[in-house]
């Protein structure tokens, strides 16, 4: 099994000017491993990262949002899954950080944590675009595609948590980082050098 | 007389309103969901619970995009965290339009026998989240100025709907 941090810095290698909406502790996680100012994290909490990202996407089609969500996360949301699928915005990735347990409040297992399949999950809400990475060589592998296939695509990453990050809450919360990403979201796309 | 829901429908228009998400609600489906279902102004969101809706909305907000979450108030109840944390702390612009489901015609909400529907407004006086009442043809006006008020304040502001809008002929 991968290490999330060792995961979302091969992610982080990568990115240029896509929206990394993130929570939890992909979320500190993150914040440590790619301080930029395209970093959305003021959800709110409760599972919403899908949904602000979703009306991110919706609201800039031509920018690509990636969402770092949780699993315990996502199942406090999982009608979003639908409600992706519907609304279909290519823009859109869905990465959820499997590790089976609430580990911001205590690591206490989810419900069925052993039994539960979260591209299954997403695929029988519609979403065709699935999968489950479990290994460092075939998240890297799954890269291109994440970061350029027609959206909206989710992937399962099986993970162990990594090397402690900072839990700066105030940050995640501050008025200042919102108003940082909105102007960062607001600019044109750059487009690569040639 | 009753509101109409037309006239509501052209007031989102005129205040910009580029999505609406919802979730349906008995009081306003005849009269503003399924036209809006049908509208190619407007992009039309379905959500499976309210609390995405405020998500949703407030990405869209960021994006520089204007929407609108309507819902009934059993949902906006759900809802109460989500607007709490990202409408009222995170000072996003969630312009909210709720159906009332159950209050008597021509009542004052807080006036209710409904439980359900008494304890709307007090709920969102607690958030300091600005509200208003919207049941007959000359509360209409009060539709887009709410809109605005939400953008230009980055603020909630909810309108609450007491009585099933006239349906316009298609």
């Amino acid at each position: 099994m991968m290490k999330r941090d060792e995961c979302l810095a091969l992610l982080a290698a990568r990115v240029r000017e896509e929206a990394i909406v993130a929570t939890y502790q992909a979320a500190f996680d993150w914040m440590r491993i790619a301080p930029r100012d395209l970093n959305y994290l003021s959800i709110g909490a409760m599972g919403l990262a899908s949904s602000h990202g979703l009306g991110l996407a919706l609201g800039r089609p031509d920018r690509r949002v990636i969402v770092l969500d949780g699993d315990g996360s996502l199942l406090m949301n999982l009608g979003s899954l639908a409600t992706v699928a519907e609304a279909a915005p290519r823009n859109f990735v869905h990465l959820v950080c499997v590790n089976r347990a609430y580990e911001a409040n205590g690591n206490h297992p989810l419900p069925a944590a052993e039994r539960l399949d979260f591209a299954a999950l997403a695929r029988g809400a519609g979403i065709a675009n699935t999968g489950t990475l479990a290994t460092l060589d075939a998240f890297a592998a799954a890269l291109d595609e994440i970061l350029t296939a027609p959206g909206p695509v989710f992937r399962a990453l099986e993970v162990a948590p990594g090397a402690p990050s900072p839990q700066d809450y105030a940050y995640i919360h501050g008025a200042e980082t919102r108003a940082r990403f909105k102007a960062a979201f607001a600019r044109p796309i750059r487009t690569a050098s040639p | 007389m009753t509101a109409r829901g037309a006239e509501i429908l052209a007031a989102l228009k005129r205040a910009r309103v580029e999505f609406v998400v919802a979730l349906p609600d008995i009081v306003t489906s005849d009269a503003l969901l399924w036209p809006l279902a049908r509208d190619p102004q407007i992009r039309l969101v379905r959500v499976c619970k309210e609390d995405e809706g405020i998500g949703i909305c407030a990405g869209l907000a960021v994006a520089g995009r204007r929407a609108v979450l309507l819902i009934q108030q059993t949902g906006l109840l759900d809802s109460i965290n989500a607007l709490r944390a990202v409408g009222v702390e995170y000072a996003q612009p969630i312009a909210l339009m709720v159906g009332l489901q159950g209050k008597e015609a021509g009542v004052a909400p807080a006036r209710s026998a409904k439980f359900a529907v008494r304890i709307v407004e007090p709920i969102l006086d607690a958030l300091g989240i600005a509200h208003v009442a919207l049941e007959s043809r000359a509360d209409e006006a009060l539709v887009g100025p709410a809109i605005e008020r939400a953008y230009a304040e980055s603020r909630p502001v909810c309108v609450l709907i007491g009585a099933p809008p006239e349906v316009s002929a298609p």
